[in-house]
This record gives structure tokens, sequence and C-alpha cells, in this order.
């Protein structure tokens, strides 16, 4: 489902062009789990951020589904982006202004959903990652697990297929990092694909697929049974 | 993107921000009230004109010496051509028959004295039919006989409180009071009726216009105010006014008429441009209320680009940033708008209250000028920040990363 063929993007890092990304080829199937790993600076939040649509490649292309998104508008990208793809973040991202259901809703406000479907979607997920009793809680009033938890709900609202994960454990501590974990292993079990992103060695291993970079290039890339 | 849902996006991040949000309110809804509350002013001053010359109640048609083609603007004070308007001319007009009352006035400044006290007052001499134009009467004593129209009679009427100076509490009807270099015996005092057309009437002394022209020593009048007969017709008169003259000063009819009618218009011209140009001042502080909604959109832009870059992340495309930052403005801008129409308004009811006198009112292109304005303004200096918004990178804005 998801191709890169020849991708490249360099980035003016104080002066000194930094070729995040050197001609990169990288085919991910429908329900994969896939861990990228690699040093700082290796190219791999670049590469997440190539597959979220977020950033565009400096030559490559990059296909979903059929759909070459190079060649697609910025509001097309972005329509891509909200149907097809979830992102959750080391740093949560949630909006303190808003509640719980008000930053899992959002996604699906941006899109234009009636208030029905959004309350039935946003509930669904809520119970999926156990907070639904915590919709009306402000981000300062839950816990890091709870944050986390919550921009998973958010990022699945919209029944994305491809959930993109950057460190989502990094500013967690064990115990809340193995339930984020679960939670987004169960999610891969019922047919998401799962791409994580982490320098944590392992939440690496615990993917059957396991994609490791060095300066912009894949150098190894393994798959393992599961478990 | 749900309109519904915008609004209530952009409450959220207003109530999330009191402080800002009202600051940023105040600028808008002062810059709105400023303008509605200084034109109302301006228009104001208009409805007083208007109202003071409906008072007079009846259709003047004034006729100065010597010609001004200027329409409407200020009346020269006193002729600017050889020939003078005469008494003579004067009678000749007094005989068109659409002409009611008619006033021909001599004016100029003398001493005029009682005993020991003395005051410099503007003189002016006229007839029975000053009374008549100027709709005014005495309240000790009477008014001019016929006589007064044709004959140099040594007789005054004082203004009431130029009679209060010379006289005191004493009876002034019936004593003699020194005018210029003439005696003349005081025939009745003047109701006080305060100022009228800059004119203080109370500090005047009306004598019969035979009268001062010896003064004076001079046949040329000052004005001829004349009353138009209820019915007819204004430019009528004034052709007939030119012909008598035409036919008395050698076929030129070097004489400035102003009627009443076009006076008005004038005044109502002058205060309606003014009433603009104080609203365009006032509406210099919506401009700086416009500058100061962009000063604190760029900050509020840079502090909310992790925002922004996630709410790209999620889904929303750089049209829908930009949406939802100028919607924020115009938000803003529409409740400014609000606030301060309803401060001008309570401002000017306030007003109305204390001094009845004075008509303040907000012209009816206030509110819409002001707030097509406050509109402009916002979205002008909304523009930039929204568009930096919409250029926000999201992949360094959720690293923290500043550009």
């Amino acid at each position: 489902m998801i191709q890169l063929r020849g991708l490249n993007k360099t980035y003016q890092m104080g002066g000194q062009p930094l070729h995040a990304l050197r001609d990169l080829d990288m085919d991910i199937q429908t329900g994969e789990y896939v861990s990228v790993m690699g040093p700082s600076g290796s190219g791999k939040s670049t590469l997440l951020n190539m597959l979220g649509l977020l950033d565009r490649p400096d030559s490559g292309s990059y296909h979903i589904n059929g759909i070459a998104t190079e060649q697609l508008v910025e509001e097309q990208r972005a329509a891509l982006r909200r149907d097809n793809i979830g992102f959750i973040f080391q740093a949560f991202h949630l909006i303190g202004r808003l509640n719980a259901f008000e930053n899992v809703e959002l996604p699906m406000v941006l899109a234009g959903e009636t208030t029905r479907a959004r309350r039935e979607a946003v509930e669904h997920v809520l119970q999926l990652v156990g907070l639904l009793d915590r919709k009306h809680h402000r981000p300062g009033q839950l816990s890091g697990g709870q944050l986390q938890r919550v921009a998973i709900a958010r990022a699945i609202v919209m029944k994305p297929r491809i959930l993109l994960a950057d460190e989502p454990t990094g500013n967690l501590d064990q115990s809340s990092g193995r339930d984020i974990v679960n939670v987004l292993e169960n999610l891969n079990s019922e047919g998401i694909t799962l791409v994580v992103v982490t320098h944590d060695g392992n939440l690496g291993q615990r993917a059957q697929r396991r994609v490791r970079m060095v300066d912009g290039q894949i150098v190894e890339d393994e798959r393992h049974a599961p478990g | 993107m749900r309109l519904a849902d915008q609004l209530r996006f952009n409450w959220q991040v207003f109530s999330g921000n009191a402080l800002r949000t009202g600051l940023l309110l105040l600028a808008v809804a002062i810059g709105v009230a400023s303008v509605v509350m200084l034109t109302s002013v301006g228009e104001g001053a208009r409805r007083y004109i208007d109202r003071e010359f409906s008072s007079l109640g009846n259709r003047l048609i004034v006729v100065f010496p010597g010609r001004n083609e200027t329409v409407g603007g200020r009346p020269p004070l006193f002729g600017n051509s050889p020939r003078d308007l005469t008494l003579d001319d004067a009678d000749a007009l007094a005989r068109i028959p659409s002409i009611g009352a008619i006033a021909p006035i001599i004016a100029g400044t003398t001493i005029i004295s009682r005993d020991n006290r003395s005051r410099e007052a503007m003189v002016m001499g006229s007839g029975r039919g000053f009374f008549a134009v100027r709709q005014m009467t005495v309240s000790q004593g009477q008014i001019f006989p016929e006589r007064a129209n044709t004959d140099a009679l040594s007789i005054c009427v004082l203004g009431a409180e130029l009679k209060h100076e010379l006289f005191g509490n004493n009876r002034a009807v019936g004593e003699w009071v020194r005018v210029g270099e003439r005696r003349m015996r005081v025939t009745g005092v003047l109701a006080d009726t305060g100022e009228s057309f800059g004119i203080d009437m109370s500090n005047l002394v009306l004598i019969p216009v035979k009268t001062a022209e010896q003064l004076f020593n001079s046949p040329g009048l000052f004005r001829v105010i004349m009353e138009l007969k209820e019915g007819a017709d204004e430019n009528l008169a004034k052709q007939r006014i030119y012909q008598v003259i035409r036919e008395r000063h050698d076929g030129e009819d070097d004489i400035t008429i102003v009627t009443q009618d076009s006076m008005l218009e004038s005044f109502n011209n002058i205060l309606t441009a003014l009433t603009l140009a104080i609203g365009a001042i006032g509406a210099i502080s919506l401009l700086v209320a416009g500058i100061l909604i962009m000063n604190i959109s760029l900050i509020s832009v840079s502090q909310r680009r992790a925002e922004i870059g996630l709410l790209k992340a999620i889904g929303a495309s750089r049209n829908q940033v930009r949406q939802l930052f100028l919607g924020e403005s115009m938000l803003l801008v529409c409740l400014g708008i609000v606030a301060g129409i309803a401060f001008a308004y309570g401002a000017v009811f306030l007003v109305r209250q204390l001094y009845p006198v004075f008509p303040l009112m907000p012209p009816w292109w206030a509110v819409p000028a002001a707030a097509a304005t406050a509109l402009a303004a916002g979205l002008v200096f909304s523009w930039l920040p929204a568009k930096r918004a919409a250029g926000v990178d999201p992949v360094l804005a959720m690293r923290g990363v500043l550009q």
C-alpha cells in the first residue's frame, strides 16, 4: 500500500546541507508493524514526515494505495492525510484549552463531520483507549499515559489505515509506556498499519519488521515472526 | 469545517486568553465608539443650526449691497460695490407684491451714555419691519411708531442687557440717552431673546433708519431683510428683486441675495463635511486598533506554532489554518464593533440627558461606516498573521524549532 522510490531530502542546517534522505526505497504492506530505528540525524523522523505527507521530498516518488502523492496540491494532501493517516507524537500535542473529548474530535471537526457522527466516533475511540470517563478532563488534569492515550484516540478517530508514531513512549515512565505500546499493538492486530520511530531498542524489537537507518539510508531491514 | 465549529474553536481561544482578547476588544471598541461619538457631535451641530433656522418660522430673504458670485458661504459684511444700496431701493423693494415685512438696516457702533455711564454698543437703524422679520418684541414700552420708517425721530429701543447696564433696575422708558452725538428718548426695551445668529440682541440699540443715516452720515444700507409672504415663490421673488434693482441701478443687479433656505443649505453642507472629516479622524483610531491586532496576532501565531503544526498534521489544510486565524480576528472585531456601538449610544444618551439643548445624535451612516472601517482594518491587518500561520512548517513546529 505504501511505496517509496528514490526519495531524497536535503535540509539546510546552520548553512550546512544535511542529507536527511538519500535515494530511499521502501515498501510497506497493509497491516504491517514496522519500527524505524537509528541514531539522531539518521533521517528517521524525516521519513516519518514524508510518510505522513507533512513534508515533500526533493525528488523521488511516494504512492499511497496507488495515488502519486507528489502530484497532489496542498489541499489534496491535507485531505489524504486527514482521512488515511493518524499521527502520534512524543510530546502528545494536545491543545490545552480543549478537554479530552474536544481534542479527540478535532480531526472530525476539521473534516466538517456532523455533531452526531462526532459524538459516536469519539466516544467509541475513547472507550477503546479506556478514557471515556475522563472525556471532560482537560490535558492539565491528566497523567502522561492518559495524555498519550487521548492522542492515540485522536489519531484513530478518523479510522485511518496508517498510524505513524514518533517516539510514542519517549515522555512516559515504563509502565505507562508499556500501556501505550499495548494499545498500539492491539490496534495493529486489528489491521491498522503501524510505523513506530524510536531510539528505544526494546520498543523497536517488538515490531515484526525492524528497519535501521544511518545517514538517510536504510542499512538493515529485518522481518521476524510475531511475538 | 463548519461555521458553528469554527466559531466555537475561536471562542475557546478567546476564553483561554481573556486578558489579551479583552484588550484587543477594547481597542476596536474605542475606535468604533470614537467614530460614532465624534460624528454625533457634528451631526448634533447640524441639527442645532437646523432647529435655530426653523425657529425663525418665516422665510427670510436678505439683500446685501455688492455682487458676490459665490453661492452660499459667508456673505459680504459690507458692500464692495461703488453703488450703495439705499433706502429708496428698499422702498422700491417693499412694493414687490410677494414681499411682506421689510427691514432696511444701517449698522455701526457708537458710544451710548446716560449720566456718567457709557457703553460702546452696536447700533442698528431700521424700521418697524425689523421687529416683524426678526420676530422681536419689547418687554417694556413700545416698538417704533409708523413714522419711524420715514422720519429721523430721536427715539431708540434698548437691548435688555444694555438697558440694565445704563439704568439698572430703574425705569428706562421715557428717559433720555445719548447715542453718539444725539440725545434720544427710550421708547422700549427689547425682550431678552439672547443671541440670534451671532448678534447679541441684548446689547443692541435700535434707532429709526433715517436717524442712523444721519448719525453715521452714510446713505448706504448694511443689508435689507425681507419676509416672503405666505405661499409666495422664492425664486420668482428673487427675480423680481433683481429686476427692481436693475431698473434703479442703471441695468446692473449689483446685489447679493441670500435666502434662508440657501443659508440653511450651506450650513448643512459645511457641517456635513465637518462631520465626515471628524469621522475620518476617529477612523484613525480604528487603524491603530488594526495595527494592534496585527501585532498581537503575530505574537499569538508564534506562540501557537505547535498547535498550528498539530492542526496541519491532523488534516487542516493551509487554507483552513488561514481561515481559522482570519475568522478569529473577524470575530474579535465584530465583538468590538458591538461593544463600541453600545458604548457610543450609551454616551450619546447620557449627554442628551445632561444637555438636552444640544441635539447630539449619530448620523445614519456613522454605524455602518465605523463597522465597515473596523472590519476592513481587521481583515487587512490580520492577513499577514494568518498567512504566516498558514505557512507554519508542521514538522519543525511540533519539534519546537523556531523558524
